[in-house]
């Protein structure tokens, strides 16, 4: 059953000289077991639109439901459907609160209504999947940790609510190449698993390029390309750069060759790349 | 050359909210050319952070020396002159701009130290002129783009006219063309005004930019040396938790399924060239 916007429109400060129109008439549908990257400039809107879908804002004109259920609704329906979608904020580990990291995970699930056996089994399950051990972590502050794995308290605390969709908010911003991975790592774990929607706002091409199976381009308040990382990356260059985006780097070394008249195919993967550099030079050895 | 800033037997130890104390730095000598651009990688928690902080004495030695243009950190009567020899930029741009109007934000740092007004005029329009801002003087920061917003804070720096910028991350909350508007505005920075800057980043697209890497680990320099010296070292990097550029990698990797490639290989040009022989 889908995530769907349905021509929402919104505008930030309405009435004022500061009046500024985020999203324009965006429909969209997002389903469960898709992992959609949201890319855009800053200022294009797709905080807006993932705010939207989180049901933290509601839109001025148009609709925003889960499975056909209006998240803006004031019932219990609503909540619940305002529940089955997850958001890890940017810096999400600047939100953590409580005074131990079990207490913080289980913030969420006991708001949902679990009964105390629920409320722990969530806990040890997401805290088993982002990798904190809950024999040396459950007990501790989650203020005297290190800032990766305070990042992934508070990812465990969105993922103990069991999200049908989860939606990421630059998860890897400031994070160095390994810890990146390492987050990126268990993410699609859950994903995999749990056959969820994952939903990544990032500005970085290479992890769009990588993890999504769907990217959506977003530009003055709109969806300007949706489709195949790949399809996006190989035909709408031209689009990407007009909307401040890039390629991701492996793009540009196969545009780099091919330009100087190595004909190389365009892959996301460098091994691929590779593969295709090596069989060039096994054949001009041939001849 | 003369060296503008000189560190010697750097350590910095802090204690931790459990009462353990944390070495940050551990034995960090370096000297900063006037002049130079400096690019300083490492993984989260390495240090890079703790040394930048150092340099316009944010933090202060416990045990060592750090001397900038002659003078020491420790003392505190240096301390204001200091900060206007060395500007900070952080990650976030949100939260280095103060004024509701981009050329008041500017104007900030200068009207704080008493510079007179006509000169603090002649320093906002060249230090928003050095960014490629002049056109939004009068806009609204809030309105800007995020790479925008950064450029302001740079010229925020630059009208103290700083021997010296040290950048934290400028680029970790920027979308592509934001961090290389940002990439081409330090570079233009240091070429065309002779500013000395200390870079940190975790892409290493944008230290390959750089004069000279520093690569910290566990609070010591574990390497340093030109862009094509670190990068060779890809598997020293890998066991840092760090990365090299994608046409170092596939240097590399074409190097060990035995393509005859010399070293030194660092951008998609360079590559290129080489398989094109």
């Amino acid at each position: 059953m889908p995530l769907n916007l349905q021509n929402v429109t919104f505008t930030y400060m309405k009435g004022t000289p500061f009046e500024k129109t985020a999203l324009s008439d965006v429909s969209l549908q997002i389903e469960k077991g898709e992992f959609v990257a949201v890319i855009g400039h800053t200022g294009s809107g797709k905080s807006t639109l993932v705010q939207h879908l989180s049901g933290l804002l509601h839109p001025d004109k148009g609709s925003v439901t889960v499975d056909g259920v209006n998240l803006n609704a004031k019932n219990a329906a609503a909540k619940k459907a305002r529940n089955s979608v997850g958001m890890v904020f940017q810096y999400p580990e600047h939100q953590i609160f409580a005074e131990t990291v079990y207490e913080d995970i289980a913030f969420g699930p006991r708001n949902k209504g679990l009964g105390p056996d629920e409320v722990d089994r969530a806990v040890r399950d997401a805290m088993a999947f982002v990798g904190l051990d809950f024999d040396s972590f459950a007990k501790r502050s989650p203020f005297r940790l290190s800032g990766g794995q305070m990042r992934r308290v508070a990812i465990a605390g969105v993922i103990a609510m069991e999200p049908d969709y989860l939606i990421l908010d630059e998860p890897s911003a400031g994070l160095d190449p390994r810890s990146r991975d390492a987050v990126f790592k268990e993410v699609m774990a859950l994903y995999k698993k749990r056959g969820i929607a994952v939903i990544l706002v990032t500005h970085n091409m290479e992890e769009a390029a990588r993890y999504a199976s769907r990217l959506l381009v977003i530009s003055g308040g709109q969806v300007i390309l949706d489709g195949v990382p790949h399809d996006i990356f190989t035909n709408h260059k031209d689009e990407l750069l007009a909307a401040s985006m890039d390629v991701p780097p492996v793009y540009k070394l196969a545009d780099c060759l091919n330009a100087h008249g190595l004909p190389v195919e365009r892959t996301p993967e460098l091994a691929a790349l590779e593969k295709q550099i090596l069989e060039l030079r096994r054949a001009k050895h041939a001849d | 050359m003369q060296n503008l800033i000189e560190i010697k037997n750097l350590e910095h130890v802090y204690t931790d909210t459990d009462g353990n104390e944390v070495k940050a730095l551990d034995g960090v000598s370096l000297d900063i050319a006037r002049g130079e651009f400096v690019a300083v990688i490492g993984a989260n928690g390495s240090g890079k952070s703790t040394l930048a902080r150092h340099l316009n004495a944010l933090l202060l030695p416990t045990a060592g020396k750090c001397i900038v243009a002659g003078m020491d950190t420790a003392d505190d009567d240096n301390l204001w002159n200091i900060r206007q020899h060395v500007g900070m930029v952080f990650q976030n741009p949100d939260n280095q701009i103060v004024a509701a109007v981009v050329e008041e934000d500017v104007a900030f740092g200068p009207e704080n130290i008493g510079v007179p007004p006509q000169e603090i005029r002649t320093r906002v329009d060249n230090a928003l002129a050095a960014v490629g801002m002049t056109d939004y003087a009068k806009h609204a920061p809030h309105l800007l783009s995020g790479g925008q917003k950064q450029r302001v804070a740079i010229a925020g720096v630059l009208a103290l006219e700083p021997d010296c910028i040290v950048l934290d991350e400028p680029t970790a909350m920027l979308d592509p063309r934001g961090r290389s508007e940002i990439v081409g505005t330090v570079k233009k920075l240091n070429r065309e005004k002779k500013i000395t800057v200390v870079y940190i980043t975790h892409y290493m697209e944008e230290a390959m930019q750089a004069d000279r890497i520093i690569a910290m680990e566990g609070g010591r320099i574990k390497m340093q040396g030109t862009p094509k010296e670190i990068f060779a070292c890809v598997e020293e990097l890998h066991a840092m938790g760090l990365e090299t550029p994608l046409a170092a990698q596939a240097a590399y990797d074409l190097r060990q399924k035995g393509v005859k490639l010399p070293q030194g290989i660092i951008d998609d040009e360079e590559l290129t060239e080489e398989l094109c022989r």
